[in-house]
């Protein structure tokens, strides 16, 4: 079978961070109507709707999104959610990617959304812990800042980490926050304020930790054939892989890294013909700071144990060698969990395009963006490109 | 996690309290929580009764706690490499986390884990304690 190529010609993405003169719905809402006009299409060229959401049921009383999506824009197309915990918004891009390769649709649109801040922090803590095992980690006890602190603790124990390091990655994400204006932290932090701020999981702060976060955003996907019809500079799909592995992080023969990372980034890149020399930015998974250093070795944007030290030394920041997370991440531009992968490929497209402003890498023509459903049982890896694949 | 009733509880009796999992009866793997399917293709079990001794591999400390647990707080989580070859997450009692070390011993002690919210019903299960 041969595949369609897949282009990006519309993004939309609504301001992160405590939205509370909006639900859920006026938050999806929003970035799909956005993603439609930068399209410039109406709703009824949509053939195919996906939703990526992980707790709508449990934060907002509603499940269902798929009819939500739809009835927003009047549709009757169909719509379809999609959950897989924080990779709920990359698994719906694929679904999306999936049917327009296929020859099913020929424009889809993908949404992700999370409202989170309509609850408590505990009820959030609770809810969250569903992406892990309910039965090994969620009734014992277990957190997502504790379970990436065990993580980091055999990631220390093996290669060495410093506080410094770790920290570190956390600043230049709020640096790039600070430059982005949907970003949920528009404000630079020092290394004091990481080791400062209140203790989660030793030796993850409060400032390790991405936050609660509402927020939505949307990309209108096409059959690249007819992208130029609707869009001067469409970014193209070159490659994209998904990969699993066990549901409990105690099951992994392996502590300190991410096997499904290594394995979705293996599809991805091999799919897109290009090696790790080729990137100009990554957007990764950086729930914890941690998750961005294991994420850069799992990529392998540097050897195992190095990435602590790139990022010590500056070279991160997006204007450095490998720029990491432009947006801030889900550390500074926030974690709507059903909506940051999404976010990614819109940060990674505003980039290609030359559109993202004060954190603009210099000639961006090859993205990634990288997205983990909980402590790693899911990873879609999607790489981008400026021109036709 | 959620509240749990009655009947979730007594499903669980073999492996949440007794320590019970399975081994392959084709290459003689063991598995602690049980297993359905062996990656060496084999799909008949036996039971098998685990030591509740192990290492600890890594730890930490949770300040902030879900919803059931928020009175518990700060508590030690960590996963154990069982002597028989599985690995579990569980907490760490009767020590501080300052205490404990990457790789020390540890065993399965039968303990409280909360109290339910509106029945006050009691929830035990299995948690660790390292042995000096
Ligand atoms: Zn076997």
């Amino acid at each position: 079978m041969v595949e369609r190529k897949v282009a990006v010609i519309g993004v939309g993405i609504t301001r992160f961070g405590e939205v509370w003169e909006k639900g859920l719905r006026q938050l999806l809402a929003e970035a799909e109507l956005q993603a439609l006009a930068d399209a410039r299409i109406n709703p009824e060229k949509v053939d195919m709707i996906f939703t990526g959401n992980m707790c709508g049921g449990e934060f907002a009383g509603q499940e269902h999104l798929g009819g939500m999506a739809s009835s927003i824009l009047n549709l009757n197309v169909a719509s379809t959610r999609v959950e897989g915990a924080c990779a709920s918004g990359s698994l719906a891009f694929r679904q999306g990617l999936m049917a327009i390769e296929s020859g099913r649709a020929d424009m889809v649109l993908v949404n992700g959304v999370e409202k989170m801040t309509d609850v408590s922090t505990e009820h959030v803590t609770t809810g969250l812990m569903g992406a892990g095992d309910e039965e090994w980690e969620g009734f014992q006890g277990f957190t997502f800042p504790g379970l990436y602190a065990l993580m980091a603790k055999a990631y220390m124990n093996k290669f060495g980490l410093s506080r410094k390091q770790l920290a570190a990655v956390a600043v230049k994400n709020h640096f790039h926050g600070a430059r982005n204006p949907i970003a949920q932290y528009r404000k630079e932090i020092t290394l004091d304020d990481v080791y400062k701020s209140m203790m989660v999981a030793e030796p993850l702060t409060l400032l390790d930790c991405s936050p609660i976060t509402d927020g939505a955003a949307s990309v209108v996907l096409c059959n690249a054939e007819t992208a130029k019809q609707y869009c001067e500079a469409p970014v193209y799909v070159a490659g994209s892989g998904q990969a699993s592995d066990t549901l409990a992080l105690a099951e992994r023969s392996e502590l300190h890294h991410v096997k499904a990372t290594r394995l979705a980034k293996t599809q991805a890149f091999a799919q897109a013909k290009i090696t790790v020399k080729d990137l100009d930015l990554v957007e990764v998974h950086d729930c914890f700071t941690i998750a961005e250093i294991m994420a850069m070795e799992d990529l392998g944007l540097c050897g195992n144990g190095k990435a602590g030290r790139l990022v010590e030394q500056g070279q991160t920041y997006f204007d450095g060698k490998t720029p990491v997370n432009t947006s801030g991440g889900l550390k500074a531009c926030g974690h709507p969990v059903g909506a940051t992968g999404v976010k990614q490929v819109v940060e990674v497209v505003q980039q290609l395009q030359g559109k993202a402003g004060k954190r603009q890498v210099k000639g961006a023509e090859i993205g990634v963006t990288h997205n983990v459903g909980g402590s790693g049982a899911t990873v879609v890896v999607n790489v981008f490109k400026r021109g036709l694949p | 996690m959620f509240e749990e009733s009655a009947v979730i509880r007594w499903r669980k009796y073999t492996d949440r309290y007794r320590l019970i999992g399975n081994a392959c009866k084709a290459c003689g793997e063991t598995y602690y929580p049980a297993k359905e399917q062996c990656p060496c293709g084999g799909k008949e079990f036996a039971a098998q009764q685990f030591s509740g001794k192990g290492r600890l591999l890594t730890f930490t400390e949770v300040k902030a706690a879900p919803e059931v647990f928020e009175s518990k707080t700060p508590y030690v989580i960590g996963i154990v490499k069982l002597d028989e070859g599985p690995k579990v997450g569980a907490q760490i009692c009767d020590a501080n986390a300052g205490d404990l070390k990457i790789g020390q011993r540890v065993e399965a002690v039968f303990r409280k884990f909360y109290a339910s919210g509106e029945t006050g019903v009691l929830h035990y299960g299995t948690k660790f304690r390292p042995v000096f």
